[in-house]
Formats: structure tokens, C-alpha cells, sequence
């Protein structure tokens, strides 16, 4: 009746898990009595959870990503804790068993849970805005992509209570995670989480594409668009090309551990490299997309706090698609040492090797655009110069390891861990906090407090470099990753100063919090009226903020590139195209709609149901989320319309609000 | 549901994607009818060169692949309408970005795999 | 010509949707998506073709291709096929020809001809199983039946959609929104066709060699 469901799911005797458990249980409910009692549900439901704004859906996206980075970063500092002790007769506190899931959840949920909402989150808001348009191609996909990973995330935080989760490393590689040495549920967690998540992802991907290729202002060429859009549109592409690949990869996992196939099996002829080969066919176009659009972030923060144009447009644009093309070169640099001949080791060698150029033009791009500017040193660009420091010094070590030799010596040692975690964290992590720092005002309508801000990015800044720059020594030392236990004493100095750096980080994360606070309870005085708070250049300064679920009343006729600070250069009101007065039109928008929430809520109970092998609720979610697909696919008055005296009205409002 | 045809009096290409066919014409169904047949036609030559010895044995396998994408080729000119004048750049480059990537996933991973294969197998 | 001269002699006639004219019309953008969405399926077909690309000789002391593939069967099927297309696509036209009576013949026909490659293909997967040759006997027939099930499994989506789509055209007439929805449906079915061109010239006729 419940498949392998039983009562010793729960870990009763695994302290740690427990208490977690209950305590994220306890406020979880909390959150939700507070907001029963304040009545807050009908708000709820109809501004966010139904919504599908591509504003509302942006925010609720980096909202979960900052969520779950405390997860993630919880799972770090335990790991951080555990290496810091456990040298020589000291085992620590955390038994092999649960420092295995630690680092299977840390990796998984910072790069699907946290990276991969921060970026969507962020296209998902500035996007349409930058491109004069109101909204997404596919509004309603849209809120169903949001809810299917928000489905993802409450199932791998399920595993905590309820079973365990996988200890397979973020990459599943089998044959460990085959059902021959990994019986348990850890794997399918892992698996049915990321299948759910993945599918979302896709729909993003698709819809982010057609949006940029096919809704833009009238005027806006391709080369008119803002840089932060080109590589919006090459992260997507990268997204439709390369998620397809994980979810046939995973489809041939599921298939070995459900029907007992042969793929990835040590017997029967199945060939574990062949997911690894795969697996990293995605692999490496994931780290772009995540990437790609932080550099764009970058750009627009640059050239907006240099007061100048970004240098050189068109050589950013060329290195953004040139990425994008070659990072489906490169991806089997994540296993030189897999046995591969040198002919196979030495191409892949030399392309990673190469792609490294255009994001050195891209560097060199930021710099020009800085020098001779007036820099006003805000957080934004303050983050922006962080990234460029923290982020080269990690492309160099990535370049470094391109080197088949060296990466013979190197892979998987803490060398590697470094590496990846100075690009990420100085690429993806410092252009998030850039951008949430940039675009904040916008959503919300205030800046936030600079001073907190500055304490974060130091908190940040310093831990990260006291965290990883002795793991980069530390694995030129010969430690190797995901040590549970330190078997070299002499590791242990350095181990310390790593903890050192994440408890700085900690602090870093705190004062974020503590920035957030503050800027709520003295946002009267950083009110943004004018909607362009920073001397913006591209066309999201020219509404509101917030702008009107509309965004803009009527569409504005764009002519050069950084289409606002043309408008601006000539004198003209926001929100006003050139020489066009006002002449309203009703405009159509889109009705929230339920259905996302809907499938996402079946979803887990799918995938809950797949995962402790209970058939009949498994077809009973499957089913119920077809039903839902055909009955709103027979629905008709999906559209709702604002009349041209309403905008006229709304218009008059919110310019009377901003002189 | 008109798309415009003169839009600041210049004139306007319009914009196309795969399947879609703007006008009513018979001569759109002789010409999906002559696609069809063709298609019959490359299909059966597939049948027969793998079957028989029409073909130079070591050739066969490329001229499978051959025969292979002439059918695809007829399916997206003919069936889908895919075309190469500019009003289809969109659909061409994306088709063309994602055969590149089906390209490198497959020969990617034979050639790694085999590769791979004699050395660790 | 420099690159940069190439950029700025690019063409800029004001179409919508192509940076000129503004957003495109609601059928375009469906459309465009909808393809987009098929090159991803694509994709991951070709995940699918590269495992059995690889994994096709781990025959582990079991039946191989040769011994198992049936190509008259497989005639069959890529006929039931090519023809469901063709019929797919003059139902197309008559959608757009405001002819709701042809289009449901050619509909109808498309559902049989696709159910009977269904029927043809279920029966050779039986088959197998039945003769000790199913997807857990070695790699090559996990890949097998992966790649090709895979496949089945699209087609019987598009003929449940079908039936879905001839329930609207008789419930609320050819209007907007479901002759775009038609569009993406036949778009769908076209590429199934290609994507067994694929199954057949890999899987079958170089694997029955």
C-alpha cells in the first residue's frame, strides 16, 4: 500500500538530522500560522502564487535561491567543521555516512537550487523590462517552471525527515549509484527532484529564447539590445541544448535502478563511462549558463557606475555567442583522467584552453569601460570589481588545469574544489549579489542600506579568499576531495584558516540579512521616485518603481542602443516615446492562473510516490496532472483587459508620484 | 489574423516559422504531394541498399546516412516548409545550432567512448 | 567587410518580431516556441542515440541485432509513418481551409495509420520479451528498447493529443487558438517521422547488416 514506506524512514537515530528536521518542521508551520492569522492568504495567492508576471515570478525565483543558499551554506559549514577536526584519533562529529549526503546535498542544491533560481530569477525580471516589452512569450509556462523547481526543492528538503538523501556526490556517477551498491532511496531523491526541476528549466529555456527572438520593442535590432538580453538569450539557448541531454542521462539511471536495464551496470555489458561522458555533456554548458548571464549583469553594472557606455558592444556580443558555441567543446576536460588517449585528452586540452579568450576580451572590456569613467562606488560595481579580481584568479587555476598533465595530478584534489568554487562564488555568487543590490530598487521601490552592504561584501570577500586559497595549497599538498577524514596532520593548520574563511562568510550572509532589515525599516528615506535611481541606461529605467504589472503603457520606439540614455539625452518624460504623445490603447494581459501550483503539487506527490515505490499514487499523480493540462487546455478567457481611460488614469498616478 | 504588409511604407519580409504556410494555393498540396513521394522513394533506397549488394559494401553505412538526411532534408523543406530566404533566418539558425549540438553529443561520444574502450576495456 | 561593417549592413526592414515592428503575432511566437521545444526533444533523442550508438555491441553473450530485427516490419512501420504524415499534413491544410469535415478525415486516418505502427511495434517488443531478449538481458537491448520505446512513447502522446485536438475542433470550431494549436500538433507529429528516420537507419538497417 506505501511501496518501501515504513516508520524507520524517519531518522530517529541520526541526532542531527532529526533536530533539524523538526526545527525547520516547527518554522515551516510557524510561517504558515502567522500567515493564516494575519489573514494573509487571499494576497498570497493572488499576487504571487497565481501570478504569472514575469516580475512577481522573478522575485519569487531569487527568493528561493537565497533560501536555499542557507541550506547550502549549512551543509558547507558542517563540512568546513567536520575537516577542521577530524585529524588523526579525532573522528568528528559526523559519521561518514551523513558527511556523504552532506556533500551530495551541498553541491546539488547550490548549483540546481540556489544558482540556477538566482539566474532564472534574474532574466526572469529584467529581461522583458530591457526589451520594452510586457512580458515573457509564455506567460503561464512561465509561473509552471517556477513551481515545478519550487516542487524539486521541497523534495530534496523531504529527504532530510524522510529517508535520506543520496550519497552519490552531486554527479551520481554509477556504478555507486546504481541499485547494486546504493538500494536506498538517497539516488532516486536525487534523481526524481532533478527530472522535476529539469523539465522546468527546459520551459524556461524555450521561453526565454522565443521571448528575446521574437518579442522585443519596435526599433530594438538584435544589435540594439542591452548586453545583459545577448547573454540572457545565449544562456537559454544553452538551456534548451543542453538539459535534454541530464534528463536522457538520468532517464537511463532511473531506468537501470527501476527496470533493472544495463546501462551503467557493472554487468551485462553496461558502460559507466558513457554516463560520465554524458553527464558532463551537460555539464559544462551548465556552468556557462550560469555564468553567461552574471557577465551580462556585470556589463550593465559597469557602464551604468562609469557613466559611459559599455566599450566595445560588439566585440561582448561576438564573445558571448563564441562562449556559447564553444562550451559544447570542451566537456571532456572533466575526466582527462578517465583513460582517454592523448590525441582525445590533448583536443579537448587545447579548446578549454581557448575558450578562455573570449572571456578575456570580456575583462578587458570591463576594464576599458571602467578607465577614463566617472566611478561612483556603489554596492553594484563594488561586487562588479570583486568579480573581476576573484573571478580571473579562477580562470587562470581552470586554465591550469586544462593542461591534461597538470589535471592528472590535480583532479579531484581540493586544488579542483577551489577552482570551482573561486569562479562560482566570484562569478555567480558576486554577480547575484550585484544584481540584487542593482535591480532591488526597481522591484521593490527603495535602495538598499549601503553601509550593511559594504560589511557583506568584506564578510564575503575576505572569507572567501581565507576559505579557498588554502585548499588551493592544500591540494597541491595531495588532499583529495570529500575527505570525511583527515589522514595528515600537517593538512590541519591550513584546514583551520579554511574554517576561519567560512565562518567569515557566515558574517557575510548575516549582514545580508541584517542589510535587508534595515533597508525595510528605513526605506522611507531611500525611496526611489523617479523610478532611475542610478542614472540607468536601458529601458528598465523608464518605468516605475515598481513598474505597473504592464510595464509600459505604450511601447517605446527604440533607435540606438541603450535606449533610455538616448531618451534622457533628449530631454524626454519616462515613460514616453519620442515624438509620440501619449495616445493610449487598451492593453491585454494575461490572467493568473492556478495551474502551475497545481501540477507542482501533484508533481511531488509523484515523485514522493516514485521514490518509496508506491505505484497507484505514482499513475494517481501523473493522471491528475493530465486532467489539470486538459482541462486548461480547453479553457477560454485567459486574457483580462485594462481599458485605454484605466492606463491613462494609472499613467497620470504613477507620474504625478515621481516629480 | 493579418500580419501587415507595408508597415512605414516600406516593404515588409514577413516572418515565417516551420509549419506554418501563409497562402491557399493548389499548388502548395502538388508540392507537398511531390515531397511525399520523394520521401517513399528515399526511404525504399534506404531498404534496398542495406539489403542488397546494390551498394559497395564498406559504402553502405554512409550511404545510409546519406539516404538518411535527404529524407530529414525532405521532411523540413516539403513538410515543414522550411525554407532559406531571410524571413526563415530564425528557424535556420536555431535548426542549424541544434543539429551542431546532436552532431558533437553523438560523434562526440563514439569517438570518446571508443577511444575510452581500448584503452580501459 | 569587417564584422562590424557586416552588423550595420544588416537588414533592418521593420518586421514584427524581427526587431523592427515590435512583438510578433501571438501565431508566430507559438509557433517559434513550439520549435524551439522540438530541437530540445531532439537533443535529448540524440542522449538516447548516442547510448546506443555506444552500447549496441554489449551484446553480453545475448541475442544481437541481426538475430532479433524483422525488416519487414519495420517496412511496415516506416509506411504507417511517412503516410500518417502526409495525411497529417492535408489535414493541415484543411484546418487552414476552414474545412473542419475534411480535416477530420484526415485526422481519423492519421490516428489509424499511427496506431497501427503502435500495434506493429508493441507486438515486436513483446515479441522479444517473450524470447528472453528484453531490456534487462544486456546493454544493447536496454538501449534498444530505450531509444526505440522512447520514440513509441512520443507517438502515443501525439495520438492522445490528436484525440484532443479533434474533441476541440468539434467542440469550439477552427478558431485562433486551436488552429495554433494545431500547428504545434502537426509540427510534432513531422518530427517524430524524422527522429524514426534516425531509429531506422541506426538501429535497424545498419543493425540488421
Amino acid at each position: 500500500m506505501l511501496g518501501r514506506l515504513t516508520w524507520s524512514a524517519i531518522p530517529f537515530g541520526e541526532p542531527i538530522a532529526l533536530y533539524t528536521g523538526v526545527v525547520v518542521i516547527v518554522v515551516i508551520l510557524a510561517v504558515l500560522g502567522l500567515i493564516t492569522v494575519k489573514g494573509w492568504w487571499p494576497y498570497l495567492w493572488r499576487e504571487w502564487i497565481t501570478s504569472v508576471d514575469h516580475k512577481r515570478i522573478g522575485v519569487m525565483y531569487f527568493v528561493l535561491g537565497l533560501i536555499m543558499l542557507l541550506r547550502g551554506f549549512a551543509d558547507a559549514i558542517m563540512m568546513r567543521s567536520q575537516q577542521a577536526i577530524a585529524v588523526g584519533n579525532a573522528q568528528g562529529y559526523l559519521p561518514p555516512d551523513h558527511y556523504d549526503q552532506i556533500f551530495s546535498a551541498h553541491g546539488t542544491i547550490m548549483i540546481f537550487f540556489v544558482a540556477m533560481p538566482f539566474v532564472i530569477g534574474l532574466i526572469n525580471f529584467v529581461m522583458p523590462l530591457q526589451l520594452g516589452v510586457r512580458d515573457v512569450a509564455f506567460p503561464v509556462l512561465n509561473s509552471v517552471s517556477f513551481w515545478l523547481t519550487a516542487a524539486a526543492v521541497l523534495l530534496i528538503n523531504v529527504s532530510l525527515v524522510v529517508g535520506n538523501f543520496g550519497r552519490i556526490g552531486w554527479m551520481g556517477y554509477p556504478p555507486l549509484s546504481e541499485l547494486a551498491y546504493s538500494p536506498d532511496v538517497g539516488p532516486d531523491y536525487y534523481l526524481w527532484s532533478l527530472q522535476i526541476s529539469g523539465i522546468g528549466t527546459l520551459l524556461t529555456g524555450v521561453n526565454f529564447v522565443t521571448t528575446i527572438l521574437k518579442l522585443r520593442a519596435p526599433g530594438m535590432l538584435y544589435f540594439r539590445m542591452p548586453v545583459f538580453c545577448w547573454t540572457a538569450l545565449a544562456a537559454s539557448m544553452l538551456i534548451v541544448a543542453a538539459f535534454p541531454i541530464l534528463t536522457a542521462t538520468f532517464v537511463m539511471l532511473l531506468l537501470d535502478r527501476y527496470l533493472g536495464m544495463h546501462f551503467f551496470t557493472n554487468d551485462a555489458g553496461g558502460n559507466q563511462m558513457m554516463y560520465v561522458n554524458l553527464f558532463w555533456a551537460w555539464g559544462h554548458p551548465e556552468v556557462y549558463i550560469l555564468i553567461l548571464p552574471m557577465f551580462g549583469v556585470f556589463s550593465e553594472v559597469i557602464a551604468t557606475f562609469s557613466g559611459k557606455a559599455l566599450f566595445s558592444y560588439r566585440s561582448m556580443v561576438l564573445a558571448t555567442l563564441a562562449i556559447c558555441v564553444l562550451s559544447f567543446m570542451v566537456w571532456l576536460h572533466h575526466f582527462f583522467t578517465m583513460g582517454a588517449g592523448a590525441d582525445v585528452n590533448a583536443f579537448f586540452g587545447i579548446m578549454s584552453a581557448i575558450i578562455a579568450v573570449p572571456t578575456g576580451v570580456k575583462v578587458f572590456n570591463w576594464l576599458f569601460t571602467l578607465f577614463r569613467g566617472r566611478v561612483v562606488y556603489r554596492m553594484p560595481v563594488i561586487w562588479a570589481i570583486g568579480f573581476m579580481v576573484t573571478f580571473v584568479i579562477g580562470g587562470m587555476t581552470g586554465v591550469l588545469l586544462a593542461v591534461p598533465p597538470n589535471d592528472f595530478i590535480l583532479h579531484n584534489s581540493t586544488f579542483l574544489v577551489a577552482h570551482f568554487h573561486n569562479v562560482i562564488i566570484g562569478g555567480v555568487v558576486f554577480g547575484a549579489m550585484a544584481a540584487y543590490n542593482y535591480w532591488f530598487p526597481k522591484a521593490f521601490g527603495f535602495t538598499l542600506d549601503e553601509r550593511w552592504g559594504k560589511v557583506s561584501f568584506f564578510c564575503w570577500l575576505i572569507g572567501f579568499y581565507l576559505a579557498f586559497v588554502p585548499l588551493y595549497v592544500l591540494g597541491l599538498m595531495g588532499m583529495t576531495r570529500r575527505l570525511q577524514h583527515i589522514p595528515d596532520p600537517s593538512w590541519q593548520p591550513l584546514l583551520l584558516v579554511a574554517e576561519a574563511g567560512a565562518i567569515i562568510i557566515l558574517g557575510g550572509i548575516l549582514a545580508q540579512v541584517v542589510q535587508l532589515y534595515v533597508s525595510i525599516r528605513t526605506r522611507e528615506q531611500r525611496r526611489d521616485l523617479t523610478g532611475d535611481p542610478w542614472n540607468g541606461r536601458t529601458l528598465e529605467w523608464a518605468t516605475s518603481s515598481p513598474p505597473p504589472a504592464y510595464n509600459f503603457a505604450v511601447l517605446p520606439r527604440v533607435e540606438t542602443i541603450d535606449a533610455f540614455w538616448e531618451m534622457k539625452r533628449k530631454g524626454l518624460p519616462h515613460n514616453q516615446s519620442p515624438g509620440a504623445e501619449p495616445a493610449y490603447e487598451p492593453i491585454e494581459l494575461p490572467r493568473n492562473s492556478a495551474i502551475g501550483f497545481i501540477i507542482a503539487f501533484f508533481a511531488v506527490i509523484a515523485g514522493f510516490a516514485a521514490i518509496w515505490h508506491i505505484w497507484w499514487l505514482v499513475l494517481s499523480g501523473l493522471l491528475a496532472i493530465a486532467v489539470t493540462i486538459l482541462v486548461f487546455g480547453w479553457s477560454e478567457n485567459r486574457e483580462r483587459e485594462i481599458p485605454a481611460a484605466e492606463l491613462a488614469r494609472m499613467e497620470r498616478l504613477s507620474l504625478g508620484r515621481s516629480r | 489574423m493579418a500580419s501587415d504588409d507595408s508597415v512605414f511604407g516600406q516593404r515588409v519580409l514577413e516572418d515565417r516559422t516551420p509549419g506554418v504556410e501563409p497562402e491557399e494555393s493548389r499548388a502548395n498540396v502538388l508540392s507537398y504531394t511531390a515531397g511525399f513521394l520523394l520521401a517513399i522513394v528515399a526511404t525504399i533506397a534506404s531498404f534496398i541498399v542495406s539489403q542488397t549488394n546494390l551498394l559497395w559494401p564498406p559504402g553502405v553505412p554512409v550511404g545510409l546516412v546519406v539516404l538518411a538526411f535527404a529524407q530529414i532534408g525532405v521532411h523540413l523543406v516539403f513538410f515543414l516548409h522550411l525554407g532559406s530566404g531571410p524571413d526563415h533566418t530564425n528557424n535556420i539558425i536555431a535548426l542549424a545550432f541544434g543539429l551542431l549540438i546532436v552532431f558533437l553529443v553523438i560523434t562526440g561520444s563514439i569517438w570518446i567512448i571508443a577511444n575510452l574502450n581500448a584503452n580501459m576495456g | 567587410m569587417t564584422i562590424a561593417a557586416t552588423i550595420d549592413a544588416a537588414p533592418t526592414e521593420l518586421v514584427p518580431g524581427r526587431g523592427g515592428g515590435g512583438p510578433a503575432p501571438t501565431r508566430i511566437v507559438v509557433a517559434y516556441g513550439f520549435w524551439i521545444f522540438l530541437l530540445s526533444d531532439f537533443i535529448m533523442f540524440s542522449g538516447l542515440f548516442a547510448a546506443y550508438a555506444v552500447l549496441s555491441s554489449n551484446t553480453a553473450g545475448g541475442p544481437t541485432g541481426r538475430d532479433l530485427f524483422n525488416l519487414h516490419n519495420v517496412f511496415i512501420e516506416t509506411m504507417c509513418l511517412l503516410v500518417s504524415s502526409y495525411t497529417c499534413g492535408l489535414g493541415a491544410f484543411s484546418a487552414e481551409r476552414r474545412r473542419p469535415d475534411l480535416f477530420f478525415v484526415f485526422a481519423a486516418l492519421t490516428f489509424v495509420l499511427g496506431a497501427a505502427f503502435l500495434f506493429i511495434e508493441i507486438r515486436e517488443f513483446a515479441g522479444m520479451v517473450g524470447a528472453g531478449a528484453g531490456p534487462s538481458r544486456s546493454a544493447f537491448l536496454s538501449a534498444f528498447f530505450t531509444l526505440v520505446g522512447m520514440h513509441g512513447a512520443h507517438v502515443t502522446s501525439g495520438l492522445l493529443w490528436l484525440a484532443y485536438m479533434a474533441a476541440q475542433v468539434a467542440g469550439k470550431g477552427l478558431r485562433p487558438n486551436v488552429l495554433r494549436r494545431l500547428v504545434c500538433w502537426s509540427l510534432f507529429w513531422h518530427a517524430l517521422d524524422i527522429i524514426w528516420i534516425g531509429v531506422i537507419t541506426m538501429v535497424y538497417l545498419m543493425g540488421a547488416r
